[in-house]
């Protein structure tokens, strides 16, 4: 592999959609023409509503033709790497390739222009694939019931912990904390919190996986359930899981299970026959659809009978061959969000299914787990693995032997003008200076091996010339940014 | 595999470099009684030519508003979303990137959302945006708790909600709520279908925050200046709701009249309705909360160079610092909505913009007129924005399923949400309709009557 040289790719300095014609005087002409049957609206201030109430000026926003929009845009996007891009092994963020037939079927007119308050017989196709998607999650993860609702991870996990709280309550049983380990993502806590739990650490033990004697000594009567990942943020099986969640279980607890890391367990196990009682799926993550530069991504949560319940209303039902919307569900935790959860996105997951199949899955899966593996195994005598067995779908290395002068985020930055994205740096928290990172079963051997150099030559490089990584990155539109600027004195808007 | 690119030579060349005899061995942590041993149950493997013409039958066994007369609204509207928004979006730069955590390789994602946050500022009239919620309803639901914190002393104070807020943002806020022992107060409306002022003003004591909507659910523009003026000497936090985002480029935004948040929905900036998602929910507030915000925020800062450069900030506020303390848990939010909403409005511009709202409100109070002129009356006399409320005189429940056996969303019954209004419709009006479309709408709502 080269080693990053000064040539680059065409950088356009591209200012501000709001300073593009800074000499450009207002001019009403401008700006999107509507296609107008009512040709009086040009100039008329509306006659009915009051001009107490009627904006005194027309918003501030520059008036640019549409190719001068188009090229603002694609410049801007220039500046991103997406995994269309490169490699992006990303820990706890599944990266994999987002294909082309999930767009092109989400976009269709009877997928994307439906109103939700069409009578039910109108979309029949749209609550047939809810339907089933919802029945694939049910298969693929041993849940007994799927609600679509919750628009992301955090959501279906703040769902989940609402529907605990609703099943104990409906028990007469109310119960104040939850439990979480140590290595869990800042969602668990988050959801607990937001659902009006106390949040109760559990520490896990020196094999990283949590044990179930130090559950069972935090479990009592005001525990209302366990919150926690598996294959944990480590990457590793929580290989105690059924005797944790028999612990919590036995003092009439629940266990949640975080499923944003499913992608490493389709076809091999499933999260219903380990005794959790309720799970979020990631479609963004495990399911191919694209992550859009932070969302929107779907949560649909999963639960065993117990808590069928109260899943959020409506539910989709199906009566010989008809689909309709079920809202009559006296014990349900009610709407989590405006309808009925992201459709675009399950028309994405639900093609990807059907694309895959069980054995793709399964395939999926099995291909992770080697990725991740082979990375594990090809740079732990450059960079110290703190569990050194086996791993999942990720591995987590820490800052462990690398020169004082150097941190992660100088190797993160490091490995961008080698071309890749970052791995996710300084989590999870119980590994010092954490470098997490997920290859996704999307990657060729070649890729992973082309990774392995550059990180390979980046801890030659922190040992003999640190100002490489000090200095990094060198390739970026941008150097590196200052986070403690824009923090001490937030700019969040544009001012002329 | 298609979507895999490992060969069978990679894979044992993987194998043997890692010492195991197959991959099996790699999860030798999963107990054997824990292990699914079948096949998952979900058919076999699909070409992309089979799902794609599966999923087109599928599609196709749906009725698209396309190929009908929508006259439906009630927090999703059926706008035009002009060719550049999907063009855009579907650039694998943007659609395939994650949250931009690494701000040196996101400048494209970073300096979007930035301008995203400045339109949404521009339009409500506030002093800072988040780079997006979910949706409004969810966005409604976390002003609440935002005003939690920024009352921190009123433990229980209730929450006072118009009447007229979006159902199904009301059944999300009292989700939120249920667990908290916080009481939700309905301030009920005036006979002319806007937030009556007195009853207000009676539940003022004590309340944690008002919630109100304009144009309200019903159709009708709230008078937010005296709205404002009402609540002026109580301390409750003042939270304006906006479903129809477009009203704000003609009506008085809520933020020139001291809100101290705004929330709502931005379906309608160039995002299809797709039965309800994924949708935008935005969220605005005042610099001096800005520290009690939900959600994710990027600032402008520079590089060691001075170059001016965007990344994520603030976020000590969030879930992956602060843990249990964070202000919220939303940690994935809805960027790509927000980009196709920030291309939108880029491509409308401001006077374009301005005329596209003055249309919807010309045709809307078209339709109102040809209606009374067959006989519909509306049911509320405040001033609307595009969309309003008319009684029937029938069951609207059975008026509108007959509609749509002719091909015409004729509007929202609101039985299911009022018990008192069966008989009422709520229509909204869009630039897709034509004037020739409005007068179907009225020649088959009159049809029905007889």
């Amino acid at each position: 592999m080269n080693p990053p040289g000064k040539r680059t790719g065409l950088i356009w300095d591209e200012p501000l959609l709001f300073e593009l014609h800074p000499d450009q005087a207002p001019e009403p002409t401008l700006g999107a023409r509507v296609p107008s049957p009512a040709r009086s609206a040009q100039s008329a201030q509306p006659s009915t509503i009051p001009s107490a109430l009627l904006r005194e000026t027309p918003p501030r926003i520059p008036d640019l033709s549409e190719p001068e929009v188009l090229r603002h845009y694609s410049r801007l996007s220039s500046w991103n790497y997406g995994v269309d891009q490169g490699f992006y092994p990303l820990g706890s963020c599944t990266m994999k390739h987002n294909p082309r037939l999930n767009e092109a079927v989400a976009a269709l007119p009877g997928f994307a222009f439906i109103h939700p308050e069409q009578p039910a017989d109108q979309v029949q196709g749209a609550l047939r694939l809810m339907h089933e998607l919802a029945r694939a999650l049910a298969e693929i993860s041993g849940m007994d019931a799927v609600s679509l609702q919750p628009a992301a991870g955090a959501h279906g996990e703040l769902c989940g912990m609402l529907m605990i709280r609703a099943y104990h309550q409906a028990r007469g049983d109310a119960r104040r904390k939850v439990l979480i380990p140590d290595t869990a993502h800042g969602t668990n806590p988050a959801s607990s919190a937001l659902a009006g739990y106390e949040v109760v650490e559990v520490p896990t033990g020196p094999d990283g996986l949590l044990h179930p004697d130090t559950v069972a000594e935090f479990m009592d009567e005001s525990v209302a359930g366990l919150m926690l990942t598996n294959p944990n943020t480590l990457g590793l099986f929580e290989s105690y899981i059924a005797e944790v969640a028999e612990a919590v279980h036995k003092k009439g607890g629940l266990v949640y299970g975080d499923g944003a890391n499913l992608n490493a367990l389709m076809g091999i196990a499933r999260p219903g026959d380990m005794g959790i009682d309720v799970i979020q799926f990631n479609l963004h993550k495990t399911f191919s659809t694209p992550h859009g530069g932070g969302g929107p991504g779907a949560g649909p949560v999963g639960v065993k009978k117990h808590l069928e319940p109260y899943l959020p209303v409506p539910i989709i039902t199906e009566r010989q061959g008809r689909y309709d919307y079920d809202w009559d569900r006296p014990q349900s935790i009610g709407k989590v969000g405006q309808y009925y959860g992201n459709f675009g996105v399950m028309v994405r997951a639900g093609a990807y299914i059907r694309r895959l199949g069980g054995q793709g899955l399964a395939e999926a899966s099995r291909l992770a787990i080697l990725n991740a593996n082979y990375l594990r195994v090809k740079l732990r005598d450059h960079f110290h693995l703190p569990h050194p067995d086996a791993c999942l779908h990720e591995c987590v290395f820490s800052d462990k032997g690398l020169p004082s002068e150097v941190t992660t985020l100088d190797l993160a930055k490091r490995l961008m003008d080698y071309g890749f994205h970052p791995p996710t740096i300084y989590f999870p928290l119980v590994v010092h200076g954490a470098l997490m990172v997920e290859p996704t079963e999307s990657e060729s051997k070649e890729t992973l091996d082309q990774f392995i150099e550059a990180m390979v030559q980046i801890s030659r490089e922190a040992r003999e010339n640190p100002d490489l990584l000090q200095s990094a990155p060198q390739r970026t539109p941008v150097g590196r940014l200052d986070e403690v600027r824009a923090a001490r004195k937030p700019i969040l808007r544009w001012q002329p | 595999m298609l979507f895999h690119p490992q060969s069978e030579a990679d894979i044992r060349a993987m194998l043997e470099a890692i010492g195991v005899k197959d991959i099996e061995e790699l999860w030798a942590q999963v107990p054997a009684r824990l292990r699914l041993g079948r096949d998952l149950e979900l058919g076999p493997p699909l070409s992309e030519a089979v799902v794609e013409r599966e999923m087109l039958a599928q599609a196709e066994a749906n009725r698209d508003l396309k190929h009908t007369l929508c006259f439906l609204g009630a927090g999703t509207y059926f706008h035009h979303v002009p060719n550049l928004v999907p063009a855009l979006l579907s650039r694998g730069e943007f659609l395939t990137a994650y949250t931009p955590y690494q701000a040196e390789v996101s400048q494209g994602t970073l300096q979007a959302m930035f301008e995203f946050q400045t339109l949404i500022v521009e339009l409500t009239g506030m002093e800072v945006a988040n780079a997006s919620m979910y949706d409004g309803a969810e966005a409604t639901a976390e002003a609440v708790l935002m005003a939690g914190r920024m009352r921190p002393k009123n433990t229980n104070g209730p929450v006072l909600v118009s009447q007229a807020l979006n159902p199904a943002y009301r059944a999300t806020v009292e989700t939120y709520l249920r667990h908290s022992g916080r009481e939700i107060k309905t301030i009920p409306l005036n006979p002319d279908g806007a937030t009556d002022l007195d009853r207000l003003r009676a539940e003022l004591p004590g309340a944690l925050c008002l919630v109100a909507q304009s144009p309200n659910f019903f159709g009708c523009i709230e008078d937010w200046p005296a709205i404002m003026a009402a609540v002026k000497d109580s301390d409750l936090v003042r939270i304006a709701v906006v479903t129809e985002a477009l009203s704000l480029a003609l009506l008085k935004p809520p933020g020139h009249c001291s809100a101290d948040i705004v929330g709502g929905s931005g379906q309608s900036f160039g995002i299809p309705p797709a039965l309800g998602g994924p949708h935008l929910g935005f969220l605005a507030g005042r610099d001096a909360d800005v520290r009690r915000m939900p959600g994710r925020l990027v600032g402008q800062t520079a590089d060691q160079e001075g170059r001016r450069g965007f990344v994520l900030t603030l976020s000590t506020r969030e879930q992956h610092i602060r843990r249990e303390k964070a202000t919220s848990n939303i940690c994935t939010n809805h960027g790509l909505m927000a980009l196709a909403a920030t291309i939108y409005l880029a491509r409308q511009g401001g006077h374009g913009l301005l005329r596209l709202a003055k249309q919807n409100h010309e045709l809307a109070e078209r339709l109102k007129q040809k209606l009374a002129a067959a006989g519909f009356k509306p049911r509320f006399s405040a001033p609307g924005f595009n969309e309003f409320t008319i009684e029937l005189g029938a069951d609207a429940q059975t008026v509108a399923e007959r509609l749509a056996g002719k091909g015409i969303l004729a509007g929202l019954p609101l039985g299911r949400f009022f018990p008192e209004l069966s008989t009422c419709l709520l229509i909204a009006v869009t630039e897709m309709l034509s004037e020739t479309d409005l007068d179907q709408l009225v020649a088959a709502l009159a049809e029905v009557k007889q």
